[in-house]
């Protein structure tokens, strides 16, 4: 075994005729789980085939189905502002992002299921409130100027987040951040632009964007998770090459993002401890009200019941064409065969 | 105007990608349509934008009579993608919510076009058509404003307005208005996708479930009294054609039954045996729901006369 390279061990015995002996298992174990650790050590990627550690596949599958969950979760508030959008070219724009949401959940959900979970139980989880996704997205959007707020804010905040993950060591995960993450710039810019637009016009626009950055502030920040002296996971995720830097230190980044792009905004960050701390070099904000983000994390937040209920009415309302589909294409394939048979 | 604070989280990082530095050349409040986020469309194709600034400087310029033509379809556009865009977030699979969400965008798309088109003849922009005319200035036909429903409603609804749209555009495409005409080029190849989709969709209600061919049936029988006014001639059109601007309505409907007609008989259906209403729309009178549809897409830009977005 000695100089022979590792290579990937498949995760299933593919010809297997009956169970592997314990021993066999254990080798095959032992075998997978020298190739993940070479794999780690390198920096280099996991794929679906190869076997991984459960621990290693859960957290994925956990991390990757609340991503796509809060895709999905995430439609609502904008899809509230698509009929009333105050000009037609900002409403395509509006429309095209929201589209652009249900595509990244169907991206995601296709990289979960690579894992061993199909779309269908992680939906289910998700209307039976077993399944979590993004905080954020039960707070309300109020104004025309959240849909800037949400814009510059969120996606930026999902941004910072997500460009890392783009070098994830699980294949699949990595490669859709990389498509999700151009798609968001895009709509982080989108949503800068409807900020500047209102933050150039009367004082009463001026007044709606610089109140939908004060609401959606805190929220934003607390996107990243919670601070590090207080996020048991993020080290475990950290030596798996998920996830590549800390909460508070992508936070720390992005305040500074934010810090330059509100000067051109005109506007403010409603934090007055925010500042670039010459020695650490990194910068710092004020105090976050966890007990907030734990509240609403809880399902006490003001959106919960209503984003939840409505992804289970739409669900609901769509099973008889769901299953008209289904019908439909088993009947088809049923004629097919039969016409083979005939033949 | 070039606002180009670059804060990208670190250069090594972003690669080309996940940018989240805002420098968009031109955006925002300079209101230059060359930055607009929609500007990307596949091939030479024309953007709402270019028809903007085309009847800006004056290069094109509808007739009277093809600026009203221009305002009937880029209402029935406009009107419709007010409806398709409630099903986003709602619609029956993930799948659903692109594929009807990019209806939407395309029709919304025809309609920004359209109207920008339209207004050239008196110097309104799309935004002044869309947000500051009355229900009786509307010029879309009933079946563009007819609500919903179920799914079922909506893809009968689409299916119609598909393969009409299709026969239309695709005789527009010669056009002896060159700006209606690339409109309607570029158009039609996206219809061509909606009659595909609503087709498919036909299929499966139709032959699917019992549940689903009921639902199927009825949705026929809700949309099918306004099929009529879409292949009605008026005096307009009948100026338009001798014209060489626009077919005459009713010189579609032989292709349109025949069309519709093979993929009714493919789903084992028939059509339904309704009467149909008199319509109205073309002269500004509509059904109860415009004023609604109007109430909700106008609110933001009526509470704030004069406002740039």
């Amino acid at each position: 075994m000695a100089s022979q390279p590792l290579q990937s061990v498949p995760a299933e015995p593919s010809l297997a005729r009956h169970e592997p002996s314990p021993e066999d298992a254990a080798r095959r174990d032992a075998e997978g789980q020298a190739y993940f650790d070479k794999v780690m050590a390198e920096d280099s990627r996991i794929e679906p085939r190869d076997w991984m550690p459960p621990a290693y596949r859960k957290t994925l599958l956990r991390q990757i189905s609340q991503h796509a969950h809060s895709e999905i979760i995430g439609m609502q508030p904008e899809a509230n502002w698509i009929s009333r959008a105050p000009s037609l070219k900002r409403k395509a724009i509006l429309m095209a992002k929201v589209q652009d949401e249900a595509g990244h959940g169907l991206y995601l959900y296709s990289a979960a299921e690579t894992l061993g979970q199909p779309r269908d139980q992680m939906m289910q989880d998700l209307m039976d409130g077993k399944a979590k996704y993004s905080s954020i997205f039960n707070y309300p959007a109020r104004t025309w100027a959240d849909m800037g707020a949400i814009g510059w804010m969120v996606d930026g905040a999902a941004i910072a987040n997500q460009v890392p993950l783009c070098r994830a060591s699980f294949g699949p995960y990595g490669r859709a951040m990389v498509r999700v993450c151009k798609e968001e710039s895009f709509h982080q810019r989108q949503g800068f632009e409807i900020l500047l637009e209102l933050s150039h016009g009367t004082p009463e626009q001026k007044q709606m964007a610089q109140d939908a950055v004060n609401r959606w502030y805190a929220p934003a920040l607390m996107m990243f998770g919670p601070p590090d002296d207080d996020s048991p996971n993020s080290k475990q995720s950290m030596a798996w090459n998920i996830k590549r830097f800390s909460n508070d230190e992508l936070r720390n980044r992005f305040v500074g993002m934010m810090m330059e792009q509100v000067k051109v905004l005109g506007l403010t960050l409603p934090d007055k401890d925010i500042r670039f701390n010459e020695e650490t070099k990194k910068w710092e904000h004020g105090p976050l009200d966890w007990a907030e983000f734990h509240e609403v994390l809880a399902g006490r937040g003001p959106c919960n019941a209503q984003r939840l209920e409505r992804r289970r009415e739409a669900h609901q309302n769509g099973a008889w064409v769901r299953e008209a589909a289904a019908a439909y294409a088993e009947k088809q394939s049923r004629k097919q065969a039969e016409k083979v048979s005939a033949a | 105007m070039s606002t180009t604070p670059e804060t990208a989280v670190s250069s090594e990082e972003t690669g080309g990608h996940g940018d989240i530095s805002v420098g968009v050349s031109g955006a925002g409040a300079s209101g230059d349509g060359t930055a607009s986020a929609t500007r990307i469309t596949p091939g030479n194709a024309l953007r709402p934008e270019d028809i903007a600034l085309a009847v800006s400087r004056g290069a094109a310029k509808p007739s009277e009579d093809v600026a009203e033509f221009a305002l009937r379809l880029g209402d029935d556009a406009l009107i419709l993608a007010q409806r398709l865009g409630h099903w986003i977030s709602r619609a029956p699979e993930l799948e659903e919510d692109v594929a009807l969400g990019n209806i939407a965008l395309d029709e919304l798309g025809h309609a920004r076009s359209l109207l920008s088109y339209a207004g050239g003849l008196d110097g309104r922009s799309e935004d002044d058509l869309a947000y500051l005319r009355r229900e009786h200035e509307f010029r879309s036909a009933a079946l563009f404003e007819q609500p919903n429903g179920d799914f079922a409603v909506t893809i009968a609804r689409q299916f119609v307005v598909s393969y009409y749209q299709f026969e239309l555009y695709r005789r527009l495409t010669s056009s002896t208005d060159s700006t209606l005409a690339g409109i309607a080029a570029k158009a039609v190849k996206e219809v061509d996708y909606h009659r595909d989709h609503s087709a498919q969709w036909v299929l499966r209600l139709a032959l699917g479930t019992d549940e689903s061919r009921q639902r199927m049936i009825h949705a026929f029988k809700v949309i099918w009294p306004f099929v009529d006014e879409l292949f009605r001639d008026d005096e307009l059109t009948g100026r338009l054609s001798e014209a060489g601007a626009a077919p005459q309505p009713s010189s579609l409907r032989e292709d349109f039954d025949r069309l519709t007609g093979e993929v009714l008989a493919e789903a084992e259906l028939e059509v339904p045996n309704v009467q149909p209403t008199p319509g109205g729309g073309r002269r500004g009178l509509h059904s109860e729901h415009l004023g609604y549809i109007l109430a909700e897409m106008q609110v933001l830009a009526r509470e704030y006369p004069g406002a740039s977005w």
